[in-house]
């Protein structure tokens, strides 16, 4: 028997169900041993009956359930309910749901001020009231999913890597539950280490790191931080380059930027990171600001609203 | 009051909306409205971040348009602060979008729209999906998945992230491509170029053909149209100027950097989204069916039909047959699938000739870079539209300021309209089925919003 699956994206951006898409031929397997019974982006399963015309909101039941994005407006909580209500495993999917994600960073934000910005924008006629008219109501702030109901699986990525899909997927069909890295991103990178370098000031990313031809191998490089390159890398969890382990960002040259959310549930990557910093001499204040080292874990009170004139 | 009928959620496309459609006392529709729902406050929440992040943090508007999101950012903030990439740099950066708008257009025609039409907009639900394709026609589908994992991996292996994309940089790209690295996306690309051509005449042979009457009737409308065209007035996905059409198909041409001269955005109480229009045709905004004002689509049909003609020769001898058969500005909406192969086509042919190119091995990718205080628009073509992102930054390099203007978000008021078209035409006298509903839903998807 084909296990049920439900697919629900909340506030994201759908690269969360396209890194599934992106397991390749392994989705051909995994589609002959899972039956989707719901997901608006794949099927054309509708909340209140096929003709709409229902009385209330009904996902069919399910075993697997697949929720991306955060909680940001009513609609998200109604379908998040019966989601869990329907589901007997619920999988958060992306960082959006287990930590707030990008759209987390308006939390540093009034939705006064949200909406003030966005309905006056330079190209943006004047409107008398912000549209209500079928369109659901903000909730206070952009939420993870485990603020209002009970996460069974936790796959932070943004998106999360399809090796690890696959894996936690073909865990639940084979019955063999699979436990993601608790590393850090740092533990699976390549790049060599001198140990405590001299550097006293980051610089922003501007240039590129340095390294040898072009050609050569990650491992000849030297660590982005040690070069002067602020890094998330050792505050953030690891397993975003899957098989190929890289961390991805790092195969392209690039700093990691934290976006599989903190290494401990609960811990604080923009408190950790200053910490470690400061820790090492490094100057804070060489940072042009500090509210982006949160851009992916915004969500569970980390970010608030500030009074007037001050970051959050 | 007669009955609200509500096509809750729209499936099979990439965003977060529904249809709510009011009947008069004889069951006739006498209303209808597109709700969209997103609204996340990119333009707030990115002020006071460092510019030179955006590039980063914008792709998460959209997961299946990363790329464009990605490009555009990098244009805006190379404006912002002044600087042009090395040439290699700049190549690097058009490989990557065409690869991407490559990789988006076999996913829309086949995991997307195609059900409705391998399967058949009557189908039953449950199999009116990709699932329902796999059991169908397995050989395809297998194809299909191949094919586009092909290009997929493309970007994921050489630029190390293919969603949420992270090596294109201000001032370039992060990472020169080796000789081996070009020689191995050649022939990949070559291999789906291949594949584009078999699903263009899978398409007229054994698509198309029989659908023609949903084509002439569907959700069909009259707009203006917009895109980007180069020098030469082709099809040009990375960079050149604005074509703005008017449903006639006279065309005012225009530097991006001015597109608040020509473009403003109107709101609906229905709809979180707005609803951009043609400011300087200097007739307002309406959706009025008989009479509609301001309203313009982007997206591939668009681009088709604003350009004078396609830069590669396979894809401009599709456009040709095109022409002939549908004219110019052709205006059908279902069309705008047929379109999306033809630029499937091109994107292909493109990107090879890019890799053909010796320039875009040399190590030289990305210039030096300084925050300064500026104002910048990047502009680019996504898979589904005008893409624009316009960043004022500090002496910091802080952004100050940001306005955008996502390239679904062109297509909302003639989505409104195709809609409203299709449910005037498919519903009389009260009666509604699935068939039907779905029928008004393929209206929308031909816009893959
Ligand atoms: S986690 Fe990332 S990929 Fe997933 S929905 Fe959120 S922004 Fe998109
Ligand atoms: S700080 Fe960055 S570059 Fe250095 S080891 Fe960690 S992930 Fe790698
Ligand atoms: S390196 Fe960091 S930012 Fe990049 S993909 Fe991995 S976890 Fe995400
Ligand atoms: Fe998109």
């Amino acid at each position: 028997m084909a296990v049920k699956v439900a697919q629900e994206w909340l506030n994201s951006c759908s690269g969360c169900e396209i890194s599934i898409v992106d397991m390749g031929e392994r989705l051909l397997e995994v589609l002959t041993k899972i039956e989707f019974v719901h997901g608006p982006v794949l099927m054309d399963h509708k909340y209140f009956g096929q003709l709409g015309d229902g009385p209330r909101m009904e996902i069919p039941e399910a075993v697997v359930g697949l929720v991306s994005g955060g909680i940001r407006n009513e609609e998200h909580l109604e379908v998040l309910a019966e989601m869990r209500k329907k589901c007997k495993v619920l999988i958060a999917l992306g960082t959006c749901a287990t930590h707030g994600g990008i759209p987390a960073l308006i939390n540093s934000y009034t939705n006064e001020e949200l909406l003030d910005r966005y309905y006056s924008t330079e190209t943006t006629d004047k409107c008398d009231s912000v549209p209500s008219d079928g369109v659901p109501p903000l909730t206070g702030s952009c939420m993870a999913l485990d603020e209002k109901v009970k996460v069974d699986i936790y796959l932070p990525g943004c998106p999360p890597n399809p090796d690890q899909i696959f894996a936690v997927l073909a865990g639940l069909l084979g019955n063999t539950p699979v436990e993601l890295p608790a590393k850090s991103v740092c533990d699976f990178c390549p790049t060599h280490r001198e140990g405590k370098g001299g550097v006293k000031k980051l610089r922003r990313f501007l240039q590129p790191p340095q390294y040898g031809a072009p050609g050569e191998g990650i491992d000849k490089m030297r660590c982005l931080m040690e070069q002067g390159i602020l890094c998330m890398g050792s505050v953030t969890r690891g397993g975003c380059g899957g098989e190929g382990l890289t961390p991805r960002c790092i195969e392209a040259r690039v700093p990691c930027r934290g976006c599989y959310g903190p290494v401990k549930p609960g811990t604080n990557q923009r408190f950790d990171m200053l910490n470690a910093l400061a820790s090492n001499g490094v100057d804070i204040s060489s940072l042009p600001e500090s509210v982006s080292l949160l851009r992916f874990s915004g969500a569970h009170g980390l970010l608030r609203p500030s009074r007037k004139g001050k970051e959050a | 009051m007669g009955q609200v009928i509500n096509i809750q959620p729209i499936t099979r496309i990439e965003g977060h909306a529904s249809i709510s459609i009011q009947l008069d006392d004889q069951g006739n529709v006498s209303d209808s409205k597109v709700h969209v729902m997103a609204l996340r406050g990119f333009e707030k929440f990115v002020e006071g971040k460092p510019a030179e992040e955006l590039p980063r943090i914008v792709t998460r508007i959209c997961g299946i348009c990363p790329w464009q999101h990605h490009l555009a950012s990098n244009k805006a903030v190379d404006r912002c602060f002044g600087v042009t990439p090395p040439p290699a740099g700049r190549l690097l950066r058009e490989l990557m979008q065409t690869v991407a708008h490559a990789e988006d257009k076999v996913l829309h025609f086949f995991f997307l729209a195609a059900p409705d039409f391998v399967m058949g907009p009557d189908a039953d639900y449950s199999v009116r999906n990709v699932m329902g394709i796999v059991k169908a026609a397995p050989e395809l589908a297998e194809r299909v998945v191949k094919m586009r994992y092909a290009a997929k991996m493309v970007l994921e292996k050489f630029a190390g992230k293919a969603i949420h994309p992270i090596a294109g940089v201000p001032g370039g790209f992060s990472k020169p491509m080796t000789e081996q690295e070009r020689v191995e996306i050649l022939s990949k690309m070559r291999e789906v170029l291949d594949f584009a051509l078999f699903t263009m005449e899978f398409a007229k042979t054994q698509v198309f053909p029989k659908y023609l009457n949903e084509v002439t009737e569907l959700g069909v409308i009259k707009t203006g149209f917009i895109g980007t065209v180069d020098e030469a007035g082709a099809v040009n996905f990375y960079d050149g100027k604005l074509r703005l059409m008017k449903p006639d198909g006279t065309y005012t041409d225009f530097d991006s950097q001015d597109y608040c001269d020509h473009i403003a955005e109107h709101v609906e109480p229905y709809s979180a989204g707005k609803m951009p229009y043609a400011r300087a045709w200097n007739e307002g905004f309406s959706l009025d069916m008989e009479n509609p004002k301001g309203i313009y689509r982007a997206n591939t049909l668009a681009r088709i039909n604003v350009a004078d003609k396609m830069a590669t020769p396979r894809a401009q001898a599709e456009l040709e047959e095109f022409r002939e058969k549908f004219g110019r500005p052709a205006q059908y909406t279902l069309l705008h699938h047929w379109a999306r192969l033809i630029e499937e086509v091109y994107s292909c042919e493109h990107a090879i000739e890019l890799l053909e190119n010796p320039e875009i091995t040399n190590p030289d990718v990305r210039a030096k870079v300084e925050p300064r205080a500026g104002r910048g628009v990047g502009c680019v073509e996504a898979p589904r539209g005008t893409l624009i992102h316009d960043y004022t930054t500090d002496e910091n390099g802080l952004i100050k300021s940001a306005n955008l203007i996502v390239g679904t978000t062109h297509n909302l008021g003639p989505i409104n309209m195709s809609v409203n078209q299709a449910a005037r035409m498919l519903i009389k006298g009260g009666k509604v089925d699935e068939s039907c509903l779905n029928k008004i839903e393929m209206a929308v998807r031909a816009y893959d919003p």
